[in-house]
């Protein structure tokens, strides 16, 4: 198990190297003088050099990345141009409330997808079936923003339920969490469907049934476990999907996590904080992929976690 | 000695496309107290779908259209389904053909045996530990303290096979049905399984209805044999008398099919055509356009099971005591 969780660290580390060299050159690959396009039209050619200077774009571009990583290394982002603080600051102070909403969405996704997966699963081809089976269907097709300002209309704005963005608290959360809930869930509902109805016809469960067991110990104990292993799969890159930000739903309630402040640093030019952002989100993204690795070797004992590595 | 299992007249339909279609036809046995039954024939001939609807575990789309299942001289047929949870692990067990794919891949063994007991008795989380590893010790399993706590797939197929059945009599049933137990494994292991078998069902006192396509197992195990063919009840007799002197043409077929290494015999004899599916039953007897002692009457009607004697009956025309008559 050590070593399991060794060797997809090490790979992972590689992975986030990878991403650094890209949203290192991103300020590279922006047609144009990257200074004068955050500095201007107006800007005066002092100014320029010296941010020039200031953001070391003078050197080598090797100097410069081997500037940059070993900053990032030492928990250095960059400042953000437009405010002065810190990147890292900035992220970190984002980062909680987008790990409240999508923790939240993701509750609610998980609630909704694995019960209606089992409901349908459990009266396949009944109107129930179908009834989730359309459900889901809305739900991949409808755009998660106009979900969102549907939501906000009918229970902001008609009945009054919820405040219209203007906070974080848990009645702000609702609306939010309830839109990339329902998105996320019609995935997690299909799949669980169709690994209950093809675990359900497996040897093992005629062999529960044998056995005299009652029915939920069979569709809990004994299907459900083998349906969550791919399930847990797609639970986890969508929580990692989340945590990156939610840009649209963030925008679309103003809710003050790391899509916003993606959003508002893209707009302002703002490359420091841009560059953290996405390095962040990464980081982020690889931990959960690992995360969720562990989690499915746990599920499934026949996950090899040996030494031969992953 | 009494009988503990009777069917009678068992009859399971499956939904098909057109209609219908009837799997098991009109079966009836019984299995005496403390008997290993067989019930033997080619596969599709209904074997597995008798044994699973005697505990009503067949699938949604299969019924038990007619008949009797006595067990004790009580009918399981019309039991409700709650009332058949009491009886399946606690009173009748089964085992099946396939132990690889038979038990959870997720659970760990000890928990797959304890929730047996768990659910038949009222015992505590202790005691149900220490009985799964005295089951695990009784079927033969090395190092059962370490095994409780192993998955499946660490497993051979022999040791599943072991577990299978140290979960099947966990409640100390008084009837076994053995699916197939040892079709999927190597014959070596096969053997070990069938001892193992025949010294439990002394030890706990069993009966075993042994459903089976192998004619060495039945010699090997059985005191009774009952012959299926295409979802038909075709011979009933004890196993000298099936290898000795097999009556219907079918199981004549079936015994020289079987290689033989004494015999030395250049060439194994087959028996020609294939068993019909259930939609291509013939109007007369079902084995009549594979039987090389057919008649006409064969093709007509569909033979009754005529009694020989006490312990043997035929579904043949050739034992037709008043054939004359009826041609």
């Amino acid at each position: 198990m050590k070593q399991f969780i060794v060797n997809r660290v090490l790979s992972g580390i590689v992975v986030i190297f990878g991403i650094s060299i890209f949203s290192f050159l991103l300020i590279h690959l922006i047609p144009g003088d990257p200074v004068k396009i955050m500095l201007g039209i107006n800007a005066s050619p002092e100014q320029v050099v010296k941010l020039t200077r200031h953001l070391g774009l003078d050197k080598p571009l090797l100097v410069q990345y081997g500037q940059y990583i070993t900053n990032v290394i030492q928990g250095d982002f960059g400042t953000s141009l437009k405010t002065g603080r810190p990147v890292l600051v900035e992220i970190l102070e984002r980062f909680p409330e987008t790990v409240k909403l999508a923790v939240f969405g993701l509750l609610i996704s998980v609630v909704i997808g694995i019960s209606l997966g089992i409901l349908a699963a459990r009266f396949k081809d009944s109107i129930i079936d179908k009834l989730c089976t359309a459900f889901a269907t809305l739900g991949v097709s409808i755009p998660s923003f106009w979900l969102a300002i549907l939501l906000v209309m009918i229970f902001s704005v008609q009945l009054s339920w919820f405040p219209i963005a203007n906070g974080t608290g848990l009645r702000d959360l609702i609306l939010p969490a309830i839109t990339l809930g329902v998105v996320a869930s019609t995935m997690i509902m299909r799949l669980t469907r169709n690994g209950m109805i093809e675990v359900l016809s497996n040897d093992y469960i005629r062999t529960a049934r044998a056995k005299g067991l009652r029915n939920h110990l069979i569709l809990f104990r004994h299907a459900l476990r083998n349906v969550l292993i791919p399930v847990v799969t797609v639970i986890g890159l969508q929580l990692a999907g989340l945590l990156g930000g939610t840009v649209i739903i963030e925008q679309v309630f103003n809710w003050p996590g790391l899509g916003t402040l993606a959003v508002g640093a893209i707009f302002s030019r703002d490359f420091p904080l841009i560059q953290g952002t996405i390095l962040f989100m990464g980081v982020v993204y690889i931990t959960i992929n690992i995360l969720v690795d562990v989690l499915y070797s746990i599920i499934d004992p026949r996950v090899d976690m040996g030494t031969k590595g992953a | 000695m009494p009988n503990i299992l009777v069917v009678k007249g068992l009859t399971t339909q499956f939904e098909g496309e057109k209609g219908p279609i009837t799997v098991v036809d009109q079966i009836d046995f019984k299995v005496k107290k403390g008997e290993v039954l067989g019930l033997v024939g080619e596969s599709g001939c209904g074997k597995s779908v008798t044994s699973l609807s005697i505990l009503q575990l067949l699938d949604k789309n299969g019924k038990i259209s007619g008949g009797e299942v006595f067990y004790n001289n009580v009918n399981l047929v019309s039991k409700s389904e709650k009332e058949m949870r009491g009886i399946r692990g606690k009173e009748i067990s089964m085992i099946f053909q396939d132990p690889m794919t038979s038990l959870n891949p997720v659970l760990i063994i000890g928990k797959q045996i304890g929730e047996v007991i768990e659910e038949h008795e009222k015992v505590s989380g202790t005691v149900v530990k220490q009985k799964v590893v005295e089951l695990l010790k009784l079927v033969g399993i090395p190092r059962a303290e370490e095994i409780y706590y192993e998955y499946p797939h660490r497993l051979s197929g022999g040791m599943k096979q072991r577990v299978m059945i140290a979960m099947a009599i966990a409640c100390n049933p008084a009837m076994l049905i053995a699916d197939e137990p040892t079709t999927a494994l190597d014959v070596t292991i096969q053997a070990q399984i069938l001892d193992l078998l025949r010294s439990l069902k002394d030890e706990l006192d069993m009966s075993i209805l042994l459903i089976t396509h192998d004619l060495g197992v039945v010699a090997e195990m059985c005191d009774r044999v009952v012959v299926m063919y295409a979802g038909q009840v075709v011979e009933t007799t004890d196993t000298r008398t099936l290898l000795r002197k097999p009556r219907h043409p079918y199981t004549v077929g079936l015994i020289q099919s079987t290689p033989h290494q004494s015999k030395g015999e250049r060439r194994l004899k087959s028996i020609i055509g294939q068993v019909p599916t259930p939609d291509q039953f013939l109007q007369g007897c079902r084995f009549a356009d594979r039987c090389p002692k057919a008649m006409d009457i064969c093709h007509s009607t569909i033979p009754p099971l005529f009694e020989l004697d006490g312990q043997t009956s035929c579904r043949c025309w050739l034992y037709d005591d008043k054939k004359e008559e009826v041609i």
